[in-house]
């Protein structure tokens, strides 16, 4: 048979039962928009979480503690926190790629001031943060080098905090107390939105590091350190050479391995695609079980059809169908089936993504690629459940298949 | 010698068996329900199979329509034998050498009647009739049903529906036409309207075979062929053989003569 008369009489026993075909196609449909609408979650965080990371500031470099993951044996992550307010001094006082150094002291806990209280993180830094973040100030001023020596008790608000403890008036020149240790405001930070963990960079009181470190977090050791490179350029330099200072400043001797772990943001971003890109398979691979059981769906309603038309298929054999007419015959219907439920269903998901894009916070980036590979799959389904039911069709012995009522 | 010579000619055995015999398992019970049949059917004859049911004819109709394959003995076609080819050339055969024609006329439902004489054509590998559909348009004008080509089934009488089974029977050229009490699902007007299109077809030289258990419908054929308990018991000519049209004509009048009665 010609291809046009195989398709012909295919589509017209598809259309001979309109819902239940549609309802099989159903299957597919919902399979294939499941697939490419989670992919294309999955791959819209990914892209949000890289534009986050770039607006980070991409001078950023971070010193964590702990050994870094190359070879040998790890005593942990964080195991072993050394950092001191002298290793800060110390990079501020050798490094020259660098233009801004700041320790990172994390407390936090109930803010009491302005219209209520508070619960919030505070953050001890250097004068230096706010360049090295590159965030701004909504008002006020920023503390000095001095007022952290001094240890003086100012802090500067962000936006949500500001929003929630003093809607109506200035802060600025207030006192609010953080476990009860009073703190003057002195600044209130702009709005930035959140962050790629989902955190609100917002949601954040800065204070002096150590006031921070002696008053509030009862002399732990620092949690990271900041610093910003002069340029983007200057960055693997700038790593470079931080690496000496912390290894000299920890006097380590040749062979010892770092107790500590510099970071940029091309380092960070790449540990956060590597999640979303592990959330995105985990997304896909659950749509795409949803897929497989709408190929069962297809199974199911071939079997149904081939017995029903056992006596078509007995008609075509008398007037001389090979057994192979009749397989390709029925594996077409099934393909048809399924390729039709494909182009639905990737009509679908673009429905879906442009609701998620334009009413809802998740980006929804619907690739070339994943449509093509879930139409493929569709059609790959198609074959593959469709055959069973077309070798048992064209199985069928002529002469039963014509007295089959 | 020369008339010998036409002979010969004229009377080319188209179909040849020989100890023909099939044997169904039912479980661990052989039932045989065709014994060594010999039979031989030349080219333009019209013969009836007869048998009571469990005679065997409905087996041999199956063997003979390659629809089946016998447990042994040979069965020649034109000049196949069949017992030596494979599936798909049995396929072939039965697409290009015979031509069925059933009780329940089994044409595909929602198909109108050309699209039915035209369905062996689309499976004809050896594309040896270059117009398909002008080849169903004659065939169906051929049982006097060029008006109705567009319809389907469910919108033909029963004799109609017969008349595009045979259509579809004819449309491949096959060397035999092969009727399995083709008219078991009509009236008797309208199965004498039907032996009426297969003697036509028979005068023009197609070789047909009918199965039949109805001796009247047997009596339109040339030749009789009777099976009992799987072997042949009588194989003669008829010699009072019926013409479908003078009954057809009969029963007309009848009819005629009836209507008039009651006025």
């Amino acid at each position: 048979m010609h291809v046009k008369n195989i398709l012909k009489v295919a589509f017209k026993s598809i259309l001979k039962s309109r819902m239940r075909s549609l309802l099989t196609a159903l299957g597919i449909i919902i399979g294939v928009a499941a697939v490419v609408v989670m992919v294309a979650i999955g791959d819209g965080a990914q892209q949000q979480v890289e534009n986050q990371i770039a607006s980070l500031g991409s001078n950023l470099i971070v010193i964590t503690p702990g050994i870094s993951m190359s070879g040998g044996v790890s005593r942990g992550m964080g195991s072993f926190n050394r950092f001191t307010f002298d290793d800060v001094q110390k990079i501020k006082d050798e490094a020259i790629y660098i233009n801004g150094v700041s320790p990172l002291v994390r407390s936090g806990g109930q803010i009491i001031g302005g219209v209520g209280n508070w619960f919030t993180q505070v953050q001890g830094v250097s004068a230096d943060y706010l360049n090295i973040r590159s965030w701004k100030l909504a008002s006020g001023e920023f503390f000095t080098e001095r007022d952290v020596m001094a240890r003086q008790k100012v802090c500067l608000l962000g936006s949500e905090v500001a929003k929630n403890l003093f809607p109506n008036d200035d802060p600025i020149g207030q006192q609010v107390r953080i476990r009860n240790v009073p703190f003057k405001i002195i600044g209130v930070l702009k709005e930035k939105g959140q962050t790629s963990v989902g955190t609100s960079n917002d949601d954040i009181i800065l204070a002096p590091s150590r006031t921070v470190h002696e008053r509030l977090s009862g002399g732990r050791f620092i949690s990271s350190i900041q610093v910003s490179a002069l340029t983007p350029a200057q960055i693997p330099r700038a790593k470079e050479e931080l690496r000496r200072i912390m290894r000299e400043a920890h006097k380590l001797g040749q062979g010892e391995e770092d107790d500590f772990t510099i970071q940029d943001q091309a380092d960070l971003a790449e540990a956060a695609t590597e999640t979303s890109k592990i959330l995105t398979i985990l997304l896909g691979s659950v749509a795409g079980v949803s897929l497989i059981v709408g190929g069962i769906g297809i199974m199911n309603i071939m079997l149904v059809s081939v017995t029903e038309r056992t006596r078509e298929i007995g008609i075509r054999l008398s007037i001389g169908a090979r057994a192979s007419d009749i397989l390709i015959q029925f594996l077409t219907e099934a393909v048809v089936l399924s390729l039709t439920g494909g182009i639905l269903g990737v009509l679908l998901s673009f429905g879906v993504a442009y609701l998620l894009n334009n009413y809802t916070s998740q980006a929804a980036n619907i690739k070339p690629q994943i449509i093509f590979l879930a139409f493929g799959f569709a059609g790959a389904i198609g074959i593959f459940f469709g055959f069973y039911p077309a070798r048992k069709a064209s199985q069928l012995n002529p002469i039963d298949a014509l007295r089959y009522e | 010698m020369a008339e010998d010579f036409k002979e010969d000619v004229l009377e080319k055995n188209i179909i040849k068996t020989s100890a023909l015999t099939k044997i169904y398992k039912v479980g661990e019970v052989e039932v045989p329900a065709l014994r060594e049949v010999d039979l031989n059917i030349n080219e333009g004859e019209f013969v009836a199979i007869m048998g009571a049911s469990g005679s065997g004819k409905s087996t041999l109709m199956n063997l003979l329509g390659c629809l089946d394959k016998p447990t042994s003995g040979d069965y020649f076609l034109d000049e196949y034998n069949t017992s030596k080819l494979t599936p798909n050339e049995y396929a072939a055969i039965r697409n290009q050498k015979i031509g069925f024609v059933f009780q329940g006329f089994n044409l595909l439902p929602r198909t109108t009647a050309l699209e039915n004489v035209e369905l062996p054509l689309m499976y004809d590998r050896t594309h040896r009739i270059k117009n398909p559909i002008e080849k169903a348009i004659q065939s169906l004008e051929r049982v006097g049903l060029g008006d109705r080509m567009h319809h389907v089934p469910n919108q033909l009488s029963g004799g109609q529906m017969q008349r595009v089974a045979i259509a579809r029977a004819l449309v491949n050229e096959p060397s035999i036409i092969l009727a399995d009490e083709p008219t078991g699902n009509l009236d008797s007007r309208t199965s004498v309207e039907v032996f009426s299109v297969f003697q036509e077809l028979n005068e023009e030289g197609i070789t047909i075979i009918l199965v039949t258990h109805e001796r009247d419908f047997a009596m339109f054929a040339k030749r009789i062929v009777e099976l009992k308990d799987g072997r042949i018991i009588k194989d003669a000519m008829i010699k009072n053989r019926l013409n479908a049209k003078e009954e057809l004509k009969k029963i007309k009048e009848e009819i005629e003569t009836q209507e008039h009665g009651v006025n």
